[in-house]
């Protein structure tokens, strides 16, 4: 019995031992003692919940009227994006010279505002594909509400490199990002990380955006059957293409989505390492370093989950979905921020290190400024929230308390907008000629353009609550101990085994 | 449920998963061909339950992937040295080496959607009239209830309901195409 209880507790998972194939034999007569209770983990789902009531749950939200917060938190959000909407026509109409951006700061608020978007955007990536692949069951619960984070971060970092080249009809029109010749028939340059980049992230959202929409299916069609009117059910219906849980279409779904988290995973972690190669390519100090690649995507997770948790915390709270995103789902995500901020802090110190042993005195100096110079307060701001507050996710007290974790969640958000600010901001400010030195501080407009980004990623996410389930339906019913038809709660007649 | 309207199949409800993974070992081991499980979530061991092979959509997966790299390979070749060639910096006109990250986004790309056709393609989706659709109690096959459908043009049909019956259905009806 002792044996047993080790097992259990090391996390190999007892309830799928059986054999498959039809044979179905008798199952052996081993009869295992449940371990100790602190030995146990906690459940998925809690109170061992019925199908319905998961259905019910998750598919209520968006059946029912919204709760009464959620028309000003809409009407507040919808008026911060329609702030951006204006500050966006006016950079347009007038220049980038609206901007704070000067020589030798050409890239500011707006590409770090860029990378910290696209950033956040990987939490979901990483919670849909790579613990998927990892057969890490927890991230049902969150898997959907992270993936439509994406999408609406991936929608926030677009809107950035478009409208900072000024002349945004250039940009958009082919011949300059899309390949086409241009008017000189001259085709887009291929060598630049620039034009890499333009691929790599109109990749990673569309790939988001299939990938949500297939887990979204069987969940429409849930929807589909609920309707109470003719509207919804044609609409659910329609998006649901007619998905009836078929186990034959589910035998080629489960391979499709399997095969999407095989291919999303190589393409998350291309994303954002391509994102470094904008900086990492360049012969600027500071920026033109070999560890940007992993230590960018590090820092990318670690912001999403970041941003995951700001917005799952309120979201179980209000919903009172906290029998399905359980005390044990905040925590484990807290981990993953404990492991990708202690990366996000060893990049930093390696960087400071090969500065100091590469020996080129251009990078040294660009390190030391860095840390020391007119922008040092950035600099310990991202250190403070991204080296520091992690760390005290050692604690499980700490990880535990919704409030607490919540809070340092805005601190890992604030530190990983300084850290891209700090990279960029800092390593252009002063290059290779002092004569050429300057500061960049930025205007009104690019202030609350940045504002404007987070009413756009808000009002999206508060209409994706609205009108669909925030919670994979389906995913969670299936890891469910009363799923699985070889377990006592899934019907099993018999010892369990 | 009126006699003379052309059948579509007989439908059976069931409570629990073990009641479900049962009952298509029985429908599999009596030999039926044109018939179906349908679940609100897929079940584990299901598809060798129901003596389904390998989903194929791993194939259109891989021909999507194959077009999405080397179209990223002769694109770039086309435009940056057959078309065009500028010489930036003294480096060669084409090299697979610059070419790769984009024909390896593309790739993927390209995947993605070849892995969500297939998917579709091999499920005949979209199909948005379904005549199990007209059962009331279908509805919660999304929800919280198993079934099994076998079709009337399965040459064993006429022992279709005994067989359910017998396989522990807490409800039968026949549904019309």
């Amino acid at each position: 019995m002792a044996k047993a209880a080790s097992i259990s507790a090391a996390g190999i998972p007892a309830q799928h031992a059986h054999d498959s194939h039809g044979t179905h034999a008798a199952p052996p007569k081993i009869v295992a003692a449940d371990p100790p209770k602190e030995l146990q983990r906690e459940p998925l789902v809690l109170n061992g919940h019925s199908f319905g009531w998961i259905t019910d749950a998750i598919a209520g939200i968006c059946e029912g009227r919204m709760p009464v917060w959620w028309w000003p938190a809409f009407i507040i959000s919808a008026g911060v994006m329609s702030m951006m909407a204006a500050l966006v026509a006016y950079l347009i109409s007038t220049g980038v010279g609206v901007w704070g951006l000067n020589n030798p700061a050409f890239w500011a608020w707006d590409i770090t505002n860029f990378v910290f978007w696209i950033g956040i955007g990987h939490a979901g990536t990483l919670i849909s594909a790579v613990l998927f692949l990892l057969r890490q069951k927890w991230r049902t619960s969150i898997n959907r509400a992270a993936e439509a984070m994406t999408l609406f971060a991936v929608a926030c970092a677009g809107i950035f490199p478009v409208v900072h080249t000024g002349r945004v009809w250039f940009a958009l029109m082919p011949g300059y990002l899309i390949p086409s010749p241009n008017a000189n028939y001259i085709w887009p340059q291929f060598r630049s990380p620039l034009l890499w980049d333009v691929f790599a992230v109109s990749t990673y959202g569309t790939v988001s955006l299939l990938f949500w929409y297939i887990g979204l299916i069987p969940d429409l069609a849930t929807l589909r059957d609920r309707a109470k009117n003719k509207v919804r059910g044609f609409f659910y219906g329609l998006f649901a293409l007619g998905w009836t849980g078929s186990n034959r279409h589910w035998s080629n779904y489960e391979k499709a989505y399997m095969i999407f988290a095989g291919i999303s995973t190589p393409l998350v972690l291309s994303v954002h390492s391509i994102v470094s190669f904008d900086f990492a390519v360049s012969q600027v100090p500071g920026w033109h370093t070999t560890i940007f690649p992993p230590y960018f995507v590090a820092g990318a997770i670690f912001s999403g989950v970041g941003m995951v948790l700001t917005l799952m915390i309120p979201m179980r709270t209000l919903f009172k979905l906290e029998d399905i995103i359980t005390t044990r789902h905040v925590e484990l995500m807290c981990k993953v921020i404990l492991a990708t901020g202690s990366i996000v802090g060893y990049a930093y110190g390696m960087e400071f290190f090969i500065a100091w042993y590469g020996g080129s005195p251009y990078e040294l100096y660009a390190f030391k400024n860095r840390a020391f110079g007119p922008y040092w307060w950035a600099y310990w701001t991202m250190i403070s929230c991204n080296v520091i507050s992690p760390h005290l996710f050692w604690f499980k007290a700490l990880r535990t308390n919704m409030v607490f974790v919540w809070i340092v969640s805005c601190f890992v958000n604030v530190g990983m907008w300084f850290e891209r600010f700090v990279i960029i901001v800092t390593s252009l400010h002063r290059d290779y000629l002092p004569a050429s030195w300057g500061y960049f501080t930025p205007t009104w407009v690019d202030v609350f353009t940045f504002v404007g980004s987070f009413g756009l990623f808000m009002t999206l996410f508060l209409l994706f609550i609205r009108f669909l389930p925030a919670i994979a339906i389906s995913e969670v019913k299936g890891v469910t101990p009363q799923a699985d038809p070889h377990h006592p709660l899934g019907g099993a007649k018999g010892g369990h085994h | 449920m009126s006699a003379t309207a052309k059948p579509y199949g007989i439908l059976a409800r069931f409570d629990t998963a073990a009641d479900i993974f049962e009952a298509a070992l029985r429908v599999r081991d009596a030999g039926y061909r044109k018939w179906d499980v349908h679940t609100p979530f897929p079940i584990h061991g299901m598809d060798e339950a129901m003596g389904l092979e390998e989903s194929k959509v791993g194939y259109f997966t891989f021909c999507g992937g194959v077009t999405g790299f080397f179209s990223g390979m002769t694109m770039i070749w086309y435009m940056n040295k057959f078309d065009y060639g500028l010489v930036v910096g003294g480096k060669p006109l084409f090299t697979p080496l610059y070419a790769f990250p984009v024909s390896y986004e593309l790739t993927i790309l390209l995947s993605a959607f070849a892995t969500l056709g297939g998917m579709l393609l091999l499920n005949r989706l979209p199909k948005l009239y379904n005549p199990l659709f007209r059962s009331e109690i279908f509805k919660r096959a999304s929800n919280d209830r198993f079934f099994i459908c076998i079709e009337a043009a399965d040459p064993k049909f006429a022992e279709a309901r005994a067989l359910l019956e017998a396989s522990g259905a807490s409800a039968i009806e026949l549904v019309e195409d």
